[in-house]
């Protein structure tokens, strides 16, 4: 579905990405891992066209991607829910919802909102409060509800379960799963390597820039270099 | 009484500083960027009304709406020629092009139009309204400038809160990466903006040009600086700061004439100015700009 092929990557003349390729089938969830500047932003951000790769090709259901602007990215059902929540702050919990769902017709919408409120009832309740209003928990489920409302088919999600209580966090994991279930193939990037290996089919793991392992989870989660580096032990 | 006619003479006044510094206010707010050409942008709208009614023998009204089409026009030229390009350059190198494009404005129209002074006949066709057995007149021009700023903060206010394309515009005003992720089309969301700020210019100018009939090609110059410190005074950013800024900026100059001195009226709006942002440097309803975390 998406294959990722060669990319180099530079700010300035920072070389951010060196010569990464990596793919994700339909229907799979596939874990990015990788410590504290790694690159792992850095690849999401090019996959949805806000950077462009200096070399190297991205296609998506066949269809290369790499010189399309970001709006036009995300209209082929590539959404990008960026690290750090980033909600528009001055904007209601509802109106964050619709920006979610800019590029759909608005009347297909009201469903969907409705799941989402269902699943996260303190946004419904809160819908007409600014998302600056919310606390850190309630920012990242609106910030997961915002993603939904895209209704993609293929969702990157970076670093998710940022700075959120452990029970937070299984809830985000479970609704990872979940969408999964229902058919959204899922691009997640972790610093929390145990619960994402937990979830994924496959992983990669990045180091500086470039991808050094890859494997099925059960084969990451043995692999004993990776233990000692991000699995706390 | 005299202070009631000050009073709503300053209202008016302030009402085209308010709708000019709306445009200021919203290219800032969405672009990031302060569009110095927009005074001039007025001027034009005050000559196309001007030759409409003169030239072509049209309706004030239709040449109202000719004014508010040829600056749209403009407005998205502008923006496409001189501002696109520089996108992501520094934004000294943006504020020196939009001087540029101010002082080209400015010598087309001397070009075109000559230095001569043309004087405009107000496009407002009603009687004063004489209040009080006439202790209080108020012009047909006053009346309806006011009623059209009046208009055009509720409308631009629906649009900005209600409409799709407003809901995008404050979406690119507060993370235009973001916005972008949300599918929305950055360079459309900006060439809107500029369209609508350049209308409003053109019903600024043609307002500003009933109020005071003399029409040349810096009639826009001062009338964009005093909107421009409106903005500022206001909030930059902030569209009931740019009416609010614009609607005391008008009073206060009109005041300052009446009751101080002719000459001194924009150097007291200007120490106005400054004394507000010595207090709150972000004007009256500017936000703090949020950290990011
Ligand atoms: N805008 C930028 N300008 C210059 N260098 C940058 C920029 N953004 C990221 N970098 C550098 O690129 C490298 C990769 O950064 P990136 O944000 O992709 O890492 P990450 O794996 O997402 O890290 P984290 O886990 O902290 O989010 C880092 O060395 C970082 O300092
Ligand atoms: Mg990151």
């Amino acid at each position: 579905m998406l294959k990722v092929n060669s990319i180099h990557v530079f700010y300035g003349n920072i070389h951010a990405i060196k010569d990464v390729s990596f793919y994700v089938n339909e229907g799979e969830i596939v874990t990015l891992i990788g410590a504290n500047g790694a690159g792992k932003s850095t690849i999401l951000k090019t996959i949805s066209g806000l950077i462009r790769p200096a070399v190297g090709t991205i296609e998506f259901l066949g269809e290369s991607i790499v010189n399309l602007s970001p709006h036009k990215i995300v209209r082929k059902r590539l959404a990008h829910c960026p690290e750090g929540r980033r909600l528009f702050l001055q904007m209601s919990v509802k109106e964050n919802l619709e920006m979610g769902a800019y590029t759909r017709d608005e009347n297909d919408i009201e469903a969907d909102m409705a799941d989402v409120y269902q699943r996260f009832p303190i946004l419904e309740e809160r819908r007409n409060q600014l998302a600056a209003s919310l606390s850190g928990g309630e920012q990242q489920m609106l910030a997961m509800g915002r993603a939904m409302m895209a209704k993609p088919s293929l969702l990157m999600l970076d670093e998710p379960s940022m700075g959120l209580a452990p029970i937070l966090v299984e809830q985000i994991f479970d609704l990872i799963v979940e969408l999964n279930e229902a058919g959204t193939t899922i691009l997640l990037v972790e610093q929390n390597a145990q619960m994402a290996l937990s979830i994924a089919d496959r992983g990669y793991v990045l180091e500086t820039g470039s991808i050094v392992t890859t494997g099925s989870c059960a084969d990451l989660l043995n692999d004993e270099r990776l233990k000692k580096a991000y699995l706390g032990g | 009484m005299t202070f009631l006619s000050y009073l709503i003479s300053g209202i008016s006044l302030g009402s085209i500083y308010a709708i000019i510094a709306l445009g200021y206010t919203m290219v800032y707010g969405i672009a990031k960027m302060l569009n110095f050409a927009h005074g001039d942008v007025i001027m034009v709208g005050g000559y196309m009304s001007f030759m409409a009614t003169t030239h072509f023998g049209w309706s004030p009204f239709s040449s109202v709406l000719f004014a508010m089409g040829v600056c749209t026009v403009l407005g998205i030229l502008i923006e496409q020629l001189a501002y696109k390009p520089l996108r992501s350059a520094p934004s000294l190198a943006v504020l020196i092009t939009a001087i540029g494009v101010s002082y080209f404005l400015q010598n087309a129209a001397l070009l075109i139009w000559t230095p001569n002074p043309k004087s405009f006949s107000s496009v407002v066709p009603f009687d004063s309204l004489r209040l009080f057995d006439g202790q209080l007149i108020i012009s047909g021009t006053t009346i309806v400038t006011i009623v059209a700023c009046a208009i055009i903060i509720v409308t631009l206010n629906t649009i900005v809160n209600k409409t799709k394309i407003g809901k995008a515009m404050r979406a690119v005003s507060e993370d235009k990466d973001v916005a972008q992720l949300m599918g929305i089309s950055v360079n459309k969301t900006i060439s809107v903006t500029f369209a609508i700020g350049s209308a409003l210019a053109a019903v600024a100018g043609v307002l500003l040009c009933s109020a005071y009939p003399i029409l040349m090609p810096t009639t826009g110059a001062m009338p964009g600086i005093k909107a421009f410190t409106a903005a500022v005074f206001g909030g930059i950013g902030s569209i009931p700061g740019a009416f609010l800024g614009g609607i005391l900026l008008g009073i206060i100059e009109i005041l300052g004439k009446a009751y101080i001195s002719t000459q001194l009226s924009d150097a007291i709006v200007f120490a106005v100015l400054i004394i507000i942002l010595l207090v709150k440097p972000t004007g009256l309803l500017g936000k703090k700009v949020l950290v990011k975390v």
